[in-house]
């Protein structure tokens, strides 16, 4: 009954957006929904290392970045098209986050969080020093001057970014509700009693950098077609990095739902004050929301909802 | 003397220069229950932790049922049969009594069958623990006593052919280390051997067919509890000369 009811949510969105494109035609809206999917889908990937997994860490934006630029290379050497590109993202970042994994998951804790910060400095330097793709200075993408049956670019990236924002949460509600989830609930609560337990740590944790990985490698692809020009510095953003760590600590980190409602609470948050009052002020907003939340509700929103659910349920 | 379930042959472990075993041996036959004792720094948890994986040995060679299980990861050890509760209970704490179950049962015991079987056999576990009325509880708020039930709740389901027991009754009360023991004597019943670490020597004579004393990482006496509480060595290892 609860498989269907959510797969019904799911389509029903995906119908709602396509129907938003018929009906509005002010290109505010899809760029503004754009940003928020991007940030779900970044929130989504960050939780399941750092919250379903508890390896708290600073790096996983920098996959974000490496997809992007997986999008530029292939787009500028073989010409592949958007749909190609994001898979090819999601292979590359996967397997990068399979081999810094390896590399990184020794560590525990605040070593680990620091290792992975590194990374991603390392990351930068060597796509800032990459000629082909633009180097420091920067790349720019030409959007393809046809979008199928849409009446703006700009719809037709939205669309893509709405599909894979709900493939991303069915991926993520799938693995929490696993064996695997359970495995790794484990670990994010006690990796030795874990493994004496029987679940194979290592390998479930590969799992888990391997699936953020990609999926920030996909949330990243689509980034060059939406801004059409990118450089190290806007995609190693650390105000993107930021909120994909906030966003799930907000919403609730055990819980694959807790990423989506800070995702979408946050981002619309952040969206209506960047136009209404200013652009600088959303930043010190998350960072209150942020110290808020983790002094007050460390559970996040799907925490509080629970023990309010629990204790009337008594 | 029955089948033997786990050899240890001359285990050593260093940590730097400090040697905390130095060549023991050390066996189990099937069902048994063995006493592991001796003062504090003596080696009993790294000897355990040796056995069960956390902890590699630096010489000496561990097998168990036959198979040498000496360079293999604890998860490996725990599917083959091998469950350990630890001195400080590590609950899983995001979950529910019945949920911690959950994970040593599909994982270690292989249990790929429905949700529903699994829970009921975490509901058998937990009612020969005598856990079932705290079954939905979090884990995180039981009490010292319910935690080590609940150690001992999901190394049983494991599934174990070996449990080893570290110190599951430090710190409770003489009615509460009666509980545990009348626990541990009932998956014993079941045929599950079991290595008891404990200080408590009212429980470790009365649960123990042997007993093996450890002194600065060496065996210092080896037998009946009888034999034991006699030894000229274990009094001088316990009090000095």
């Amino acid at each position: 009954m609860k498989i269907s009811a959510f797969w019904v949510v799911v389509v029903a969105i995906f119908v709602g957006g396509l129907v938003l494109t018929e009906v509005v035609d002010n290109e505010y809206y899809f760029t503004a929904l754009y940003v928020i999917l991007q940030a779900t889908i970044m929130a989504i990937a960050w939780n399941i290392l750092g919250g379903f997994t508890g390896y708290v860490n600073f790096g996983s934006a920098a996959f974000f970045a490496v997809g992007a630029y997986t999008s530029i290379a292939l787009n500028k050497s073989l010409g592949l098209p958007l749909p190609l590109l994001i898979a090819a993202a999601a292979i590359v970042c996967g397997l990068i986050g399979l081999g810094v994994g390896y590399l990184t998951l020794r560590l525990k804790g605040v070593y680990f969080a620091i290792a992975t910060l590194a990374m991603a400095i390392v990351f930068e330097t060597l796509i800032t020093n990459w000629a082909y793709v633009g180097g420091a200075r920067g790349a720019y993408i030409l959007t393809p001057e046809t979008f199928l049956w849409f009446k703006s670019y700009i719809q037709m990236v939205f669309i893509v970014m709405l599909m894979l924002a709900l493939t991303a949460v069915a991926i993520s509600r799938m693995l929490n509700s696993s064996r695997i989830g359970r495995g790794l609930a484990a670990i994010r609560d006690d990796e030795v009693a874990a493994e004496c337990a029987g679940v194979p740590t290592l390998r479930l944790k590969l799992i888990s950098t391997t699936v953020m990985g990609a999926l920030m490698g996909v949330a990243g692809a689509p980034y060059p077609f939406f801004v059409t020009f990118v450089d190290p510095v806007s995609a190693f953003n650390l105000f993107i990095a930021v909120n994909a760590i906030a966003m799930p600590m907000i919403g609730g980190t055990a819980h694959w739902l807790g990423p989506v409602i800070g995702a979408l609470l946050v981002g619309t948050t952040q969206e209506i004050i960047t136009v209404n009052v200013s652009s600088e002020l959303n930043i010190l907003l998350v960072g209150i929301m942020l110290v808020l939340f983790i002094t007050l509700a460390p559970q996040g929103i799907v925490g509080l909802w629970l023990k309010y659910w629990r204790r009337r349920k008594k | 003397m029955s089948e033997v379930v786990l050899q240890v042959n001359n285990l050593s472990k260093r940590f730097g220069g400090f040697t905390a075993l130095r060549n023991v041996e050390l066996h189990v036959g099937a069902g048994e229950r063995l006493g592991l004792i001796g003062p504090n720094g003596s080696g009993k948890t790294t000897m355990i932790n040796c056995i069960s994986g956390a902890l590699f040995n630096d010489e000496g060679t561990i097998t168990f049922e036959g198979r040498d299980i000496t360079r293999m990861p604890p998860h490996q050890r725990a599917n083959l049969g091998i469950a350990r509760s630890f001195q400080i209970p590590k609950p899983f704490r995001s979950m529910t009594v019945l949920e911690n179950l959950r994970v040593p049962l599909e994982y270690a015991a292989h249990a790929r069958t429905s949700r529903r079987r699994i829970m009921d056999e975490a509901m058998e576990v937990l009612e020969l623990i005598g856990l079932k009325d705290r079954a939905n509880q979090n884990s995180a708020g039981l009490t010292q006593v319910d935690m080590r039930k609940l150690e001992l709740a999901r190394a049983l389901a494991a599934k174990p052919r070996l449990l080893v027991s570290d110190e599951a009754m430090a710190g409770l009360s003489s009615s509460e280390v009666d509980e545990i023991l009348e626990i541990l004597f009932a998956l014993n019943k079941r045929g599950v051997a079991v290595i008891m670490i404990e200080h408590i020597m009212r429980a470790v004579m009365r649960f123990s067919e042997r007993v093996l004393v450890l002194d600065a990482g060496e065996k210092i006496a080896e037998g009946t509890p009888k034999e034991i509480v006699h030894n000229p060595d274990v009094e001088r290892a316990y009090l000095g000369e």
